[in-house]
């Protein structure tokens, strides 16, 4: 048994804890990226495009939501290659995190959508807009407002999520906590770190998201 | 080259381990909801430092990954000098972290009662737990349930990241038949289906329940807990 908390042999490695926070961060921007992308694609097709878009969306929104992160993280880093897509484990690992965000990023701006009253489109068209203009001014924008919290709540989560990709030797924070762990034996202080490192970015993000949120409609009503 | 193909011996080997992924959820269903009830409580009770303590447990466990929350129970318990069963690390671990998210869906619940409810009871001479126990929980439990039932969901889901402190459960078993069989597509394939199968109808009685009983219940800019990045 250990008698006390020695922190000091790991903070000796902190331009490994560094890097590992910085490959966090880079992996939680682009998925949040890429997965508002396909969440915005995904909402409008549903509710705007063709019937027989609509049917599939549903179906990978509610395969998506239905299973573990984890199993999609395995599929896409073990399968893929067997289609001639030689991917690295970071390119697999943002490529699971964005089509995962993207199943609830669809489903929430779908809900913003629907909540949208029939008669501000209808209003909107009688003044001559565009389709395109209408989807974007009339729908999205107001849509988009509405369900910002939600949103930044799932990038919060999506923040947090990256943390498995070290599953499939992602070099993310996770990942050099566990190499950390095998280097030093002090796996008890290492995880103390690493969580304080997660609290504080989780706490930095929902400041960020709040002040975007503030900026981003502050003049439109 | 694979050593073997995916035939039904695989198929029945992911199975199997499927009921070691049940058995895990119901555990952490139950250990989390007990605390959950706890944990609400608490934090709805008078006294101030209590609801603090409660509030600082909710912010650790809902603000780290879960995942690192496992590691700190596995390994982390080597440094009180005993090695934990994966099993014990991941029951302990999963109900705690899901006390935190049930203790705020039931306080939700809890606090969407009219003040009033509180007041008739003090009125009647009832002190805290007895006002909770016999007037407001009852009314806030058609609050409390679509979204419990739809916690239920994260819960099966997040059971998979038990397969990496070595436990051998659905994702684990995957991972073992993909490592002799070659053939990830149809193994993952698989094994998705089986969540799905487990998730999906938790998925349809909870929007159901929601449809049916939950208006108005979150209060405005306020977001529904029921949402996991695992």
């Amino acid at each position: 048994m250990q008698t006390a908390l020695q922190f000091g042999p790991i903070l000796v490695h902190l331009d490994l804890l560094l890097r590992g926070l910085e490959k966090t961060i880079q992996l939680a921007a682009l998925s949040i990226l890429f997965g508002t992308a396909i969440g915005v694609l995904g909402a409008v097709g549903r509710s705007f495009g063709p019937r027989f878009l609509s049917w599939p969306i549903a179906c990978y929104v509610e395969l998506i939501r239905n299973t573990p992160l984890l199993i999609q993280l395995y599929f896409v880093f073990f399968s893929l290659p067997l289609f001639g897509f030689k991917l690295s484990s970071n390119t697999a690992a943002v490529v699971a995190l964005s089509i995962h965000l993207g199943a609830y990023a669809t489903e929430i701006l779908r809900a913003g959508i629907e909540a949208i009253p029939e008669g501000q489109i209808e209003a909107a068209k009688s003044l001559g807009l565009s389709r395109y203009r209408i989807i974007r001014h009339v729908v999205l924008v107001p849509a988009a407002r509405a369900v910002y919290p939600s949103l930044s709540a799932q990038f919060i989560l999506q923040i947090m999520g990256t943390s498995i990709v070290g599953a499939i030797a992602a070099e993310e924070l996770t990942a050099v906590a566990n190499n950390l762990v095998m280097q030093t034996f002090r796996s008890f202080e290492v995880y103390i770190i690493i969580a304080i490192i997660y609290f504080v970015l989780v706490q930095a993000a929902s400041l960020l998201f709040a002040g975007i949120g503030k900026l981003m409609f502050r003049w439109k009503v | 080259m694979s050593l073997r193909d995916f035939g039904p011996n695989e198929l029945m080997f992911l199975l199997l381990a499927t009921r070691w992924t049940i058995l895990l959820a119901l555990i952490a269903f139950a250990g989390g909801g007990l605390i959950g009830l706890v944990v609400a409580a608490i934090r709805v009770a008078p006294a101030r430092p209590l609801r603090w303590l409660a509030a600082g447990y909710i912010q650790f466990f809902m603000g780290t990954p879960i995942l690192i929350q496992l590691f700190m129970a596995y390994y982390g318990a080597s440094f009180l000098g005993y090695r934990p069963d994966p099993w014990v690390a991941a029951a302990v671990t999963f109900s705690l972290n899901g006390g935190a998210f049930f203790g705020e869906i039931f306080r939700g619940a809890i606090e969407a009662i009219p003040k009033g409810q509180w007041e008739a009871a003090t009125a009647l001479g009832f002190r805290f737990v007895r006002t909770l126990r016999l007037v407001i929980i009852p009314q806030a439990i058609r609050l409390m349930l679509p979204p419990t039932v739809g916690f239920m969901v994260q819960i099966v889901k997040t059971t998979s990241i038990a397969s990496l402190i070595g436990l051998t459960e659905l994702a684990r078993a995957a991972t073992q038949v993909n490592t002799v069989t070659f053939q990830p597509v149809l193994v993952f394939g698989t094994v998705s289906l089986i969540y799905f199968a487990l998730c999906w109808p938790l998925s349809l009685y909870a929007g159901y329940l929601e449809r049916r009983f939950a208006t108005g219940m979150t209060r405005k800019g306020e977001t529904p807990l029921v949402m996991s990045a695992v």
